[in-house]
């Protein structure tokens, strides 16, 4: 294996990052113009949170949870009842009126922010109680219908005053500028991979091993389990927040099994384990339904309309490509490694000595 | 409330009940012969209720009920062949990973070839027609349901017992790799357990349908995964379980409907299935495992 120079590898990360910044600060300055490309980025950004968090648990703790979508759903509602304009309330709840403790009551973005995150990370404590006794698949089934019964909650009629039932909530003001979803998001996973790469962290993937094994190295097994669930529950809430204000309404189907099935399928595209992959998926899994729209629209060749081509396929494609990468390339596209320069050069090196042989080196799989 | 509506609405839950018994069975054995929580499963349910759309269109039922119930099982045992064979050795997660997928393949492809709107489903009038009895009155379908039901879980029962595929489906179930050993063709069972799930699922999808009018291509999701509930209240892996946790499901939900809270009888289901998990984790009719290290 081949190492780059330290130098080399910083310069290429800060190269990358002013890039990534002059981009954005690019877009910034033609909103107008790039308002799609923007809102799929944010989007991605998004989504790489409740990806990062979910990684956390399925692929660095072993514990396969499909509750994403009610944390979710706790992180925006809080965001979303906070942060409307006191003014706009009547207008939003017409029809049931609002409760009298929350006409007055707002909160800046940031703190509703954080507040939705620790709310979600309150829940999931007293869910984690009882759940996460349960192992891989009961554990799945269990964590769903938590995501359920909290939907069916903020849908309730007895809530009505105060989430407005199934009308949904609207006039979420919108991020205040385009860096903002970026930079929270930066931070959430960065966070996320301190903590990963703590003696927790190390601890959860010890768990995740073996957990007869861990416990015999004196690793407290429900602490730690329930830490990686908590964890993940509160930047679940802050992706879902985020969510929240980046869609400007929503309602409680917003937060349906599918959601956390995307955030699942993003998770497993990247590989399980790997947060660099949960991030690139991410972005991939995203953009990719959008580039992937021209499978929507009727196609024409030299006056002979293409069959099939038409609403939906697009969607049918991705399923067939998402159940080719899940059958076929199980590991995603990092399995349970994280992108380093070191491999990217290696990678390139392989592939200009493959080109100028023609014949691959014995055992010299193309792995990235 | 009154007897006469109360008995109504026994009757609705029962035959509620019945259609979630048939389809809960499906998630059960193929739990119990591959460990595997099959998400696709109310999809297929979903997908028989299209095919029923187009065949009643253009054929009288008696013709179109065979061919429904033929090509679910079909799609059932494709799915099998496409999507968990090469899995067989994978890690739990991934096969359920790939059962997720296969769900979210058909509810897309569903909304492709059949669009998102809810399309009516063919009123069966022999199953229709309505019967009065004192005065409880109710279609015939909501009679037929949890007779069928009854039925078709005691001829499975017998077959499970008594016949030598189902004398192979009990032994993969026990040890899939000393069945194996034994001379059991695993691939032959497993695409058998599917064919039947599917069937049976077909048949609740008939049953289901007829009563809710519509189908639409999310219309299994929420069913299948209370079936799943059903036969994990039972104790996975037990067909009689599957069926009274499918009939006490759909008398609950029926009993929430009728006191008026109606947005709690998805959440019902869940909450069932937690309090369960807690106190008796291998359901009303499930042995006792000891967990191998």
């Amino acid at each position: 294996m081949m190492k780059m120079k330290k130098n080399t590898k910083i310069l290429l990360s800060v190269l990358i990052l002013i890039a990534a910044v002059a981009a954005l600060w690019y877009l910034d300055a033609n909103k107008n113009q790039y308002s799609y490309a923007i809102s799929i980025l944010q989007r991605s950004a998004i989504y790489a949170i409740a990806a990062v968090a979910m990684n956390m648990l399925t692929g660095f703790t072993g514990l396969f949870s499909l509750g994403q979508a009610g944390f979710m759903a706790i992180g925006a509602y809080t965001v979303a009842i906070l942060t409307i304009p006191v003014e706009m309330r009547a207008n939003v709840y017409y029809i049931n009126g609002i409760a009298d403790f929350l006409a007055n009551l707002s909160l800046p973005f940031w703190a509703a922010l954080i507040l939705g995150g620790v709310l979600a990370a309150l829940v999931g404590f007293f869910v984690g109680i009882p759940v996460l006794r349960l192992k891989s698949d009961y554990l799945a089934i269990a964590t769903l219908g938590f995501s359920e019964i909290i939907r069916a909650i903020i849908a309730a009629p007895q809530l009505d005053r105060i989430t407005n039932g199934s009308y949904g909530l609207k006039s979420i003001p919108a991020f205040s500028s385009v860096f903002e979803a970026f930079f929270i998001a930066g931070i959430c996973i960065l966070l996320m991979i301190l903590i990963i790469n703590s003696s927790y962290g190390r601890a959860f993937k010890a768990i995740k091993e073996d957990e007869t094994a861990a416990q015999a190295m004196g690793i407290n097994l429900f602490k730690h389990k329930s830490m990686s669930f908590i964890i993940s529950c509160f930047f679940t809430g802050i992706a879902g927040g985020l969510l929240a204000v980046f869609m400007r309404s929503i309602d409680s189907k917003t937060f349906q099994i599918a959601l956390t099935y995307d955030i699942l399928l993003i998770v497993v595209l990247g590989g399980l384990g790997s947060i660099t992959g949960s991030v690139i998926g991410a972005f991939l899994m995203t953009a990719g339904r959008e580039w992937l729209r021209f499978f929507d629209n009727p196609l024409m060749i030299g006056g002979f309309q293409v069959p099939l081509f038409r609403t939906g396929f697009r969607m049918v494609i991705f399923s067939l490509i998402l159940m080719a990468v899940v059958l076929y390339y199980r590991k995603g596209l990092f399995g349970d490694k994280e992108f380093t320069w070191d491999r990217m050069y290696n990678f390139f090196i392989r592939l200009r000595d493959r080109i100028r042989r023609k014949t691959p080196e014995k055992g010299d799989k193309g792995n990235v | 409330m009154d007897f006469a509506v109360f008995l109504q609405h026994c009757l609705t839950g029962i035959s509620l009940g019945g259609a979630y018994a048939l389809i809960a069975v499906g998630y059960t054995m193929v739990y119990g012969i591959l460990r595997l929580i099959n998400f696709a499963h109310g999809d297929i349910f979903m997908m028989a209720g299209y095919f029923m759309v187009f065949a009643s269109s253009s054929m009288p039922w008696y013709l179109a009920t065979p061919i429904v119930l033929i090509a679910t099982v079909i799609l059932g045992v494709l799915i099998e062949r496409a999507a968990y064979k090469p899995l067989r050795n994978a890690p739990r997660m991934s096969i359920m990973i790939s059962a997720i997928g296969v769900s979210y393949l058909l509810q897309n492809l569903a909304t492709y070839l059949f669009t998102a709107l809810p399309r009516g489903y063919p009123t069966l009038t022999a199953l229709k027609k309505i019967f009065q009895i004192g005065p409880l009155s109710a279609s015939l379908v909501t009679f037929i349901t949890p007779v069928l039901t009854l039925a078709l879980v005691y001829v499975l029962i017998l077959l499970i017992n008594h016949s030598k595929i189902g004398m192979a489906m009990r032994a993969v179930s026990k040890d899939f790799e000393t069945a194996q050993l034994m001379g059991i063709k695993i691939n032959r069972v497993i695409s058998f357990t599917f064919a039947i799930g599917s069937l049976l699922a077909a048949i609740g999808s008939i049953l289901y349908f007829t009563d809710r009018m519509t189908v639409f291509p999310f219309s299994g999701a929420l069913p299948g995964l209370k079936c799943f509930v059903a036969a994990v209240l039972g104790g996975i892996g037990s067909i009689p379980g599957a069926m009274v946790g499918g009939f006490i499901l759909g008398l609950g939900e029926t009993a929430l409907v009728a006191m008026g809270y109606s947005t709690f009888s998805d959440a019902f289901t869940f909450i069932l299935l937690i309090v369960m998990l807690i106190f008796r984790p291998t359901g009303i009719f499930g042995e006792k495992v000891t967990d191998k290290v």
